[in-house]
């Protein structure tokens, strides 16, 4: 069971590494790096190349780490009690199951998703530390102990919006994705667009690799940013030459919105062209 | 040998713990990696460095450790020198900034830089080489070559064989360089301390159902205050003139602690604090807002935070009529202390380059008048400060 990268999804070495270690030593993988850069795609490749179901727990600014446990809900209850539905009488009818609890009563290993768990409180990843590492938990209302037949393989994303505890930190692995370089952008790019002419593709990311650079951007364009861009100049039937900007006149790349989706950007960026040219 | 390697991370300050050492043991054990260098080297750094920032310690921890490697850097590419300086204002960290300065600016550098090249030249040949050491000597990131300058770590142009470690490709993301808005919060968020204060306006979920299952099924409905953040504060922002280079970054942290507080005051003043501040810049002669006023308004629990340069004639922060701006009756350092005397939590933040500090009297003298508590707008010193206003 080795994950290599797929044909969808590509993977430099150093990460397929953390990846399997992670696996082999069962621990929990945190994955950080700018927005964009596959944090939340891996987990699902992963899956897929492994042929094992994954389950996604999206974590929002308001999400506690017992909702991923379960829910007891009681005003389910109440309203039925009203009522007088005899449901009310099992406790159990209103215990929700929350996506721990389905990871761990899988009767398969599966790949467990926690993503950009910097969006929740400062205090959630410690709530799950016991979880996380014994992978069990107790329901109180049912008197009962719930407990993972199969260690998951744990994907964590962050976007680094906050800092996460040591503790927390202690237990997991840790890998960054860096933004790729041009060699791995253009395999990136491959397995989107199979079909791409290689004169288009080299000025394109050219193109976009020098739009990154321009300073004080508020907003670097992603890989996903890349890709959509490359969608409208394939449909637009764009030129390779149509993005050369080495000739005398420096040229704006057509259709830059889709890669500057920030105004502010957007105009810094037509400045700072106007003003390249200004000085030719 | 892997317990000498452990005890070299806690010497260059990562923190790594026991547990995280016995795991990568452990890992070897189990074969994850195969008997290779660089394997060991991401897996090392995957088991062992929970947070990018510290990757380039981490880099020269390795290097360090498993030296004899030959340190072999040579992806650079050639730029025109004229480009390059205006490129430099721009691109180069403050910490290469404030070298440069410190050696005397720009062109010093390069004549110096040249001077270094003909007595390496022995040892060097020709000018495709560079000179001193990265983040040892200020030259690291520079050689200097005929056509203008070499500047390196841009991957991907020419790839050569450069050992990960010794490429020290994280080094922008230690802590002490970057800082966007984000990173500004989450500093800003060690100044948090939520309580419930004001009217009871919002449902109280959990209570009102325990309440009601009480009540033998008869809605029995709880209210209780907002929680919101308690922390108060008074910002002070320097604004124009020398400022005008953090322009950028004093308004990141401007919206930053603007969204973290709730009871966040900001004004502004002109290099040194007087007798007056105002709230909007484009009307700052017309609505003043006098000093005393706010000493008088703000109660003492508010905490105080000074955003500036610092960097001025000493005689604006020392002498009555001081200021550039218009004649102040009492010095600077008259209102500073008076401030300081009623806000006992106080930190004066400064855009510049801590390494340029020791260089300006000015940022001496308010420093000293802070008690110490200047700190760089770096993540880092952000933390700091944070830390010693909840001191
Ligand atoms: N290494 C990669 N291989 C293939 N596609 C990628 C890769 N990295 C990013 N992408 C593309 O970029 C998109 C955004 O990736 P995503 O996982 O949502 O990023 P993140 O979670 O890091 O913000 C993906 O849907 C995918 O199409
Ligand atoms: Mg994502």
């Amino acid at each position: 069971m080795r994950f290599n990268g797929s044909e969808t999804y590509v993977a430099t070495d150093d990460l397929n590494l953390a990846v399997n270690a992670a696996i082999t030593l069962t621990r929990p993988l945190l994955v950080k790096g700018e927005p964009g850069t596959g944090k939340t795609k891996l987990a699902e490749e992963v899956a897929r190349a492994l042929g094992m179901p994954l389950f996604e727990w999206h974590i929002k600014s308001t999400t506690k780490a017992q909702q991923g446990l379960y829910e007891y809900d009681a005003v389910s209850r109440l309203r039925d009690s009203q009522l007088g539905d005899p449901k009310v009488q099992d406790i159990s009818n209103y215990i929700v199951r929350g996506t721990l609890w389905q990871a761990f009563t899988a009767d398969q290993p599966v790949v467990l998703l926690i993503d950009e768990i910097d969006k929740a409180d400062i205090e959630f990843p410690n709530d799950l530390l016991r979880e996380l590492d014994r992978m069990e938990f107790y329901v109180y209302e049912t008197k009962e102990l719930v407990r993972a037949r199969h260690r998951p393989v744990v994907f964590i994303t962050s976007n680094n919006e906050k800092e996460l505890p040591d503790a927390f930190l202690r237990r997991c692995f840790f890998h960054y994705i860096r933004f790729p370089d041009k060699e791995t952008m253009e395999k990136i790019v491959a397995v989107h667009f199979p079909n791409i002419k290689k004169t288009l593709l080299r000025e394109a990311l050219e193109a976009f690799f020098e739009v990154r650079e321009v300073p004080g951007l508020k907003k670097k364009p992603s890989t996903s940013e890349l890709l959509d861009w490359l969608k409208l100049l394939l449909a637009e039937d764009i030129s390779p030459e149509a993005l050369r900007s080495n000739d005398r006149r420096t040229i704006i790349p057509p259709l830059h919105g889709a890669l500057l989706k920030n105004e502010q950007d957007v105009h810094l960026f037509e400045r700072l062209i106007f003003m390249s040219r200004q000085a030719r | 040998m892997l317990a000498g390697f452990f005890l070299k991370l806690k010497e260059h300050k990562i923190p790594v713990s026991i547990n995280e050492y016995l795991t990568l043991i452990q890992g070897m054990e189990r074969h994850v990696i195969s008997p290779s260098i660089d394997e060991f080297y991401f897996f090392a750094r995957t088991a062992l460095v929970k947070d990018e920032a510290n990757f380039d310690k981490f880099d020269l921890a390795f290097g360090e450790f498993f030296k004899g490697i030959e340190n072999l850097i040579g992806n650079a590419f050639d730029v025109p020198l004229e480009w390059l300086r205006k490129q430099a204002e721009l691109t180069l960290t403050a910490e290469e900034r404030a070298q440069i300065e410190a050696l005397g600016g720009w062109d010093k550098l390069m004549e110096t830089l040249k001077k270094r090249m003909e007595e390496q030249k022995g040892r060097h040949q020709g000018g495709s080489r560079w000179i001193g050491t990265a983040g040892t000597s200020p030259f690291g990131a520079y050689g200097y070559n005929p056509e203008g300058v070499r500047i390196g770590q841009k991957e991907s142009r020419h790839r050569r064989a450069v050992k990960v470690w010794d490429a020290r490709e994280y080094r922008n993301l230690d802590g002490a360089t970057e800082l966007g808005t984000r990173n500004i919060k989450v500093a800003l968020r060690r100044l948090r301390r939520f309580a419930r204060v004001g009217a009871p306006d919002e449902l109280d979920l959990d209570n009102t159902i325990d309440r009601t299952a009480r009540n033998a099924g008869w809605l029995d409905l709880q209210m209780r205050p907002e929680r919101h953040n308690a922390a108060k504060v008074l910002l002070f922002l320097d604004i124009g003139g020398s400022m005008d280079d953090h322009v950028r970054l004093a308004e990141e942290l401007f919206s930053a602690a603007k969204s973290e507080f709730k009871h966040l005051e900001h004004f502004y003043f002109h290099n040194c604090l007087y007798d007056f501040v105002w709230k909007d810049n484009r009307r700052r002669h017309t609505e003043r807002i006098r000093t005393w006023d706010i000493l008088h308004k703000y109660g003492h629990d508010y905490k105080l935070v000074f955003v500036g340069d610092a960097t001025m004639s000493p005689y604006e922060i020392l002498q009555p009529g001081g200021s550039i701006e218009y004649s102040n009756d009492e010095a600077g350092a008259v209102w500073m202390r008076r401030m300081l005397e009623v806000y006992r939590k106080a930190v004066w933040l400064n855009p510049e380059p801590e390494e340029l500090w020791p260089y300006r009297q000015s940022i001496a003298v308010i420093r000293e008048l802070m008690g110490g508590r200047m700190y760089p707008t770096t993540i880092e010193g952000l933390e700091k400060a944070m830390r010693a206003l909840t001191r």
